[in-house]
């Protein structure tokens, strides 16, 4: 595989397009869910649970009822028929253990924010103000907040169910004929090499997407047409009309306008289904905004797992084993893909190294807290901070250059296509010369100058350097492997193009943007396959009238899938155009050539504008006998692969020994996406990425009381930071196409969040070596770290240096959860 | 988020506020004055307070601006914080109000906050008190229309959320004794930059030929009202402006302090940085 120079812009792929998109957005003429105002709407607000845990002894509504605006006031009970239920797309074994999930809540409350009544008035302000006369009566029960804790199966969180295990999953090399016995491996290493052992924490993380969940449904006659604040409008219908009878035929989901997303939309709520059960009982359009708490406490969340990871390496930093034990924490219902989340860490905790057995062992479990599911890189992030952070603890054991241990342990660039322990086989990638680059724009060799610096004249603001590598399997997914996976869907997507009459196309994606920019990318593919200019293409989307096929978008999906989709359609629309040009210009289809719009005949300079073959299509008036007239083609693409994108990122922080802040100082990072299409927007999804992922190092976390209280309910306490926290970022590019779709390129949506976390808690872990320290748990604040180095300071460092494979003690940080600050997490 | 309704008056002048107040208060109707809004409007969008009416002092012009008196600096009331920042005299003559305001929030909420409706408040975390505090001012508080008193700094912050200014009363200058020619920094130690004070210290100093003359000391978020650092102040005088002596001085900001636990951190951390900030504090308003 070699590296290609980013190709200057032949025409439209690989141009800097500033969106078409934003104008429009940016000058208020967006329209989102909660924007739109049907004739005779009415409004729902949601009677919430306060308690984590309880049983509902009686509901009276009388009084609300009676308030003014209020048209009805249903419980669960009253609802009980048409309510459909939330459904768990990707049971992660056949034996899981799944409590039923219903919209509103009947008997019994898991969480603190379940639905337990709805009220409808003429005015959201009339709904809102009848919601606290709505009086419910619940008996408390004892709540189960920590993973490890429901483990126990001491207090059950559903005491119906027996247990608060949900699943059990394996991944076992030596099994499955992918490399060799972990066990073995990690005996090997205990006697003649390096063991590490360490145990992480994944906080749970709350998607901030800026719009707040919204849905209206409208019932005309025994049509429902549904608009949602969605990631996954396909998704939503088909999920409406398996749970909620209503034939799919009849049902229309609209995402308009959607205010960004980050997983956190691509669930089927509680909302939508209640909103819909109401509209169609009453017979009127109905609408349910969130109100931003709302979102904070039943939106659903992220990450949140105990990570138990075993290292075995030779004595000169060979990996030889690895063994990763989860504990992936499901909150109080499994989410429509919440079990397999943790799950598709088993792919990806190996990274982008060649480890000879490996074993990934995951538990999900049940607690009574709002449920878990994707949020920005769902399970791969998780894996490539696990990897990530042990990396640099072998480095350290070791007593080498952290980069040097990966280099050591990769891929190299001769090896591709390449084969994991996990069973993969990665396309293409070029991890040396990201590396390689990565080093330069960061400086690296200057800033461990300084680093050393610092540590010899005992600076209080001390520098660390964190690395992070970090490949991830995305363009989801080629659905034979999510079919041997137990999910419940595809994974192709659907495109059609449309030739007009007047030269203009219009482009029909079954993916469902929400802030990336694909309408401006998508035209800019089309404009080239085609041979049209770029503001000649319309990209349709996010209503099922309109784009009735789709898999819609999450899991760096769209482009390198329904951008392949696309490409295909169009490919199809020059073929038939092809027959036309060549009848209309009197030639053998055989010697048609396409290109730059025109189709020429071989050797002449005879021709016709693809415009030309449009308008002759459009009139019917001389197509050649058995020919439809029409240019327009549709294409189903199934991927046979995912796409893995790749990156070196480099991190220096320095911090503040004296305070615990730790502050950025620099971050270069080169990213392999394939081939770019639009490198402005594969920019904006590196920095936004880049600033999520940091997110989770330094900001966000929520923490729950005793009680199972969200403290961090609001952007108060829960410190989601703004373009003032974040530096300039140094980014970069290398290009190794990919294989597996005709563009050669590969998913970048989640790449900067994926990478960054380790790279900023590897680099305050390494400010700290010295001291003994091993280890931060996120999200590392100030007081963290300083908690960290008082303890550090009462230890010797001699003697912790020598024991620096600490084997789960308590007293380590991280290890013991009771030890942390902050609460139940 | 939809605050219950409320009834809503726009009075224009003191007198007339004050009156509305009064009436209200012997009809024992509930009323909550409007400054910024931007504390009080959360509350309300929150429900955790349904006032049955909110007087809006935004249309009083008695409330609005900044003048000399003398050698004080009058601030009415309702002066948002922008324009504090944007105020030379209070950069000249009380430099440590321009450094602590200039740290509030993000520009939109210091367009619509007040110097005043943060006094009242008077949240622990906020940013003004221990300025305020520390440059000695005095807050004038009308009592009925043509009643006024003024209260020391000292003896306005009574405990978390509740000052010297009664239910029906209003609160409307703030009067800073001139600190010309002092070195000033306010020294605020947040996790993300739109956040309340973890702890902050606000530090004025007099230097005179590379040593403290006299020096003055407020505590951000170190107990439930902003505190004064007496003990660091009283060791501060006579020393010269290094390291060395201040982080002497600088040792005690903690004691007598009862900082918040939070999510945020212990109070033993919080003792902690205020030692740490008070000789950061200091030594940059010394200009060391
Ligand atoms: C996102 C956000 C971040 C913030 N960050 C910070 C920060 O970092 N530091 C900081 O210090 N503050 C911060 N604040 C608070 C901000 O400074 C508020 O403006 C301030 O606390 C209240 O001022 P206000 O004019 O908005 O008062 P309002 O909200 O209108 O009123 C506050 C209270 O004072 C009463 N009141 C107001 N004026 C008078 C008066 N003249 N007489 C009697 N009673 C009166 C009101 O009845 C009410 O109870 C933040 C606010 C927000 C929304």
């Amino acid at each position: 595989m070699t590296i290609t120079e980013n190709q200057a812009p032949a025409h439209e792929i690989g141009r800097a397009r500033r969106r078409k998109e934003d104008a429009r957005l940016i000058t208020g003429r967006s329209r989102y869910t909660d924007s739109i105002t049907l004739p005779g709407m009415l409004h729902l607000a949601m009677v919430r649970s306060p308690f984590a845990h309880a049983t509902i002894r009686s509901i009276s509504t009388e009084a609300a009822k009676a308030a003014p605006g209020v048209v009805s006031v249903v419980t669960g009970a009253d609802i009980a028929d048409i309510q459909g239920v939330n459904i768990n797309a990707w049971p992660i074994t056949t034996d899981q253990v799944t409590p039923t999930h219903l919209p509103v809540a009947i008997e019994h409350v898991a969480f603190a924010g379940e639905i337990v009544a709805v009220v409808v008035a003429r005015s959201e302000a009339e709904a809102r103000d009848a919601v606290e006369l709505v009086d419910v009566d619940y008996d408390e029960l004892p709540v189960v907040l920590d993973a490890r804790e429901a483990l126990k199966d001491e207090v059950l969180a559903h005491p119906d169910l027996g247990t608060n295990k949900s699943a059990f999953w394996q991944l076992d090399s030596a099994a499955q004929g992918s490399g060799g016995d972990v066990d073995e491996a990690i005996e090997k290493a205990r006697t003649d090499g390096i063991l590490i052992e360490r145990e992480y924490r994944q906080q749970r993380l709350v998607p901030g997407f800026m719009e707040p969940r919204s849905v209206v449904v409208d019932p005309t006659g025994d049509q429902l047409t549904v608009w949602s604040a969605t990631q996954v409008p396909h998704i939503l219908r088909f999920a409406i009309a398996a749970t909620m009878g209503i034939p799919e035929s009849k049902l229309r989901v609209i995402a308009p306008d959607v205010g960004g997303g980050f997983g956190g939309k691509l669930q089927t709520t509680p909302e939508e289904f209640a909103t819909i059960a109401l509209a169609r009982r009453l017979g009127k359009p109905c609408k349910f905004t969130e109100t931003r708490s709302e979102a904070f406490v039943t939106g659903h969340h992220g990450r949140d797992q105990y990570q138990k990871l075993t290292m075995a390496a030779t004595t000169d930093g060979m990996i030889t084993g690895f063994k990763v034990e989860l504990i992936a924490d499901l909150g109080a219902y499994v989410a429509i893909v919440g079990g397999g989340v943790p799950v598709l860490g088993a792919w990806m905790f190996n990274g982008i190294y060649k480890i000879p057995a490996y074993q990934f062992n995951c538990t999900t479990v049940l607690t009574n807290k709002p449920w878990v599911d994707a949020y920005r890189g769902a399970g791969r992030p998780e894996a490539a901070f696990g990897i990530e952070r042990m990396m640099d603890e072998l480095a350290g054991e070791v007593g080498a250059d952290p980069l040097e241990i990966r280099e050591k342990n990769w891929i190299k660039h001769e090896e591709f296509p390449f084969t994991t322990v996990s069973g993969m086989t990665y396309d293409s990638g070029n991890y040396e010369a990201a590396t390689a680059r990565a080093k330069e724009l960061f400086d690296y060799d200057g800033l461990r100058r300084e680093q050393a610096e610092r540590r010899e004249r005992n600076d209080p603001v001390q520098l660390g350097i964190g690395v992070s590598t970090f490949t991830e399997m995305c363009g989801l997914a080629p659905s034979r492997i999510l079919g041997s996976l137990n999910y419940g869907a595809g994974g192709w997507e659907h495109a059609s193009v449309r030739m007009l009459a007047t030269g203009t196309v219009e482009v029909v994606t079954g993916i469902s943007p929400h802030g990336q920019g694909h309408v401006t990318g998508f035209s800019q593919i089309v404009a080239d396959r085609l041979g049209v200019p770029f503001e000649d293409v319309e990209i349709l989307h996010g209503d099922t009238a309109i784009a009735p096929k789709g898999m819609d978008t999450y899991g760096s999906r769209s482009l390198v899938v329904g951008g392949e989709a696309v490409v295909r359609a169009a490919d199809k629309v020059i073929e038939k155009a092809k027959v036309i040009a060549a009848h209309l210009l009197e030639a053998s289809a055989d010697d048609i050539e396409f290109s730059g719009g025109r189709f020429g005949v071989k050797g002449t300079d005879k021709g016709l504008g693809i415009a030309e073959i449009a308008a002759a299509t459009f009139t019917g008036h001389n197509l050649p006998d058995g020919i439809e007239p029409s240019l327009d083609a549709d294409a189903t693409f199934d991927p046979v692969n995912f796409s893995f994108p790749h990156g070196t990122h480099l991190c220096a922080m320095e911090v503040d020994t004296e305070t615990g802040a730790a502050t950025m100082r620099k971050y270069a990072c080169v990213d392999d996406v394939g081939v770019i299409i639009n490198p402005l927007l594969v920019e904006g999804q590196v920095h936004g990425g880049l600033v999520q992922g940091i997110a989770q190092a330094l900001w966000e976390g929520a923490v729950y009381d005793e009680n199972g209280t969200l403290v961090t309910g609001s952007f108060v306490d829960y410190t989601l930071p703004s373009a003032a926290d974040t530096i300039s970022f140094i980014t970069d590019t290398t290009v190794s196409p990919s294989t597996t779709n005709s563009l050669g390129t590969k998913g970048v949506g989640e790449a900067g969040t994926i990478a960054s976390t380790p790279a900023v808690v590897n680099a305050i872990v390494d400010a700290l070596r010295p001291m003994g320290i091993h280890d931060i748990e996120m999200p590392c604040t100030p007081e963290r770290v300083w908690r960290a180095i008082q303890g550090a300071s009462s230890r010797s460092v001699d003697e912790t240096q020598r024991d620096a494979a600490p084997h789960f003690e308590a007293d380590q940080p991280n290890q013991d959860p009771s030890a942390t600050t902050g609460g139940a997490k | 988020m939809i605050p219950a309704s409320f009834d809503y008056l726009a009075p224009t002048s003191l007198t007339d506020a004050l009156a509305a107040l009064a009436e209200l208060a012997e009809h024992g109707d509930d009323a909550k004055v409007l400054a910024g809004g931007q504390s009080l409007l959360p509350i309300l969008r929150m429900r955790l307070n349904a006032p049955g009416v909110v007087i809006d002092l935004g249309k009083i012009p008695e409330l609005q601006g900044i003048s000399a008196d003398g050698d004080t600096i009058v601030i009415g009331a309702m002066t948002p914080y922008a324009a504090v920042l944007a105020s030379e005299a209070v950069s000249t003559h009380a430099a440590l109000l321009s450094k602590a305001v200039a740290t509030v929030a993000d520009p939109q909420i210091r367009h619509r906050g007040t110097v005043g409706g943060a006094l009242v408040h008077a949240d622990p975390a906020g940013d003004v008190g221990a300025p305020v505090l520390a440059l000695d001012a005095e807050l004038v508080i009308a009592e009925q229309a043509g009643t006024t008193r003024t209260v020391a700094a000292a003896d306005f912050f009574e405990d978390l959320f509740t000052t010297a200014v009664g239910e029906d009363e209003l609160l409307t200058q703030i009067r800073i004794p001139k600190h010309t020619g002092w070195g000033a920094h306010y020294e605020k130690f947040v996790r993300v930059s739109h956040q309340w004070s973890i702890v902050a210290v606000a530090a004025t100093v007099r230097a005179e030929g590379g040593s403290i003359a006299e020096a003055r000391v407020g505590l951000t978020n170190m107990g439930s009202t902003p505190l004064r650092a007496n003990a660091v102040e009283q060791a501060l005088v006579g020393q010269p402006a290094t390291e060395e002596a201040v982080r002497a001085a600088c040792a005690q900001a903690a004691d007598g302090t009862n900082p918040p636990s939070d999510l945020n951190g212990g109070a033993d951390y919080r003792k902690h940085l205020a030692t740490v900030l008070t000789r950061r504090a200091v030594l940059a308003a010394a200009g060391a």
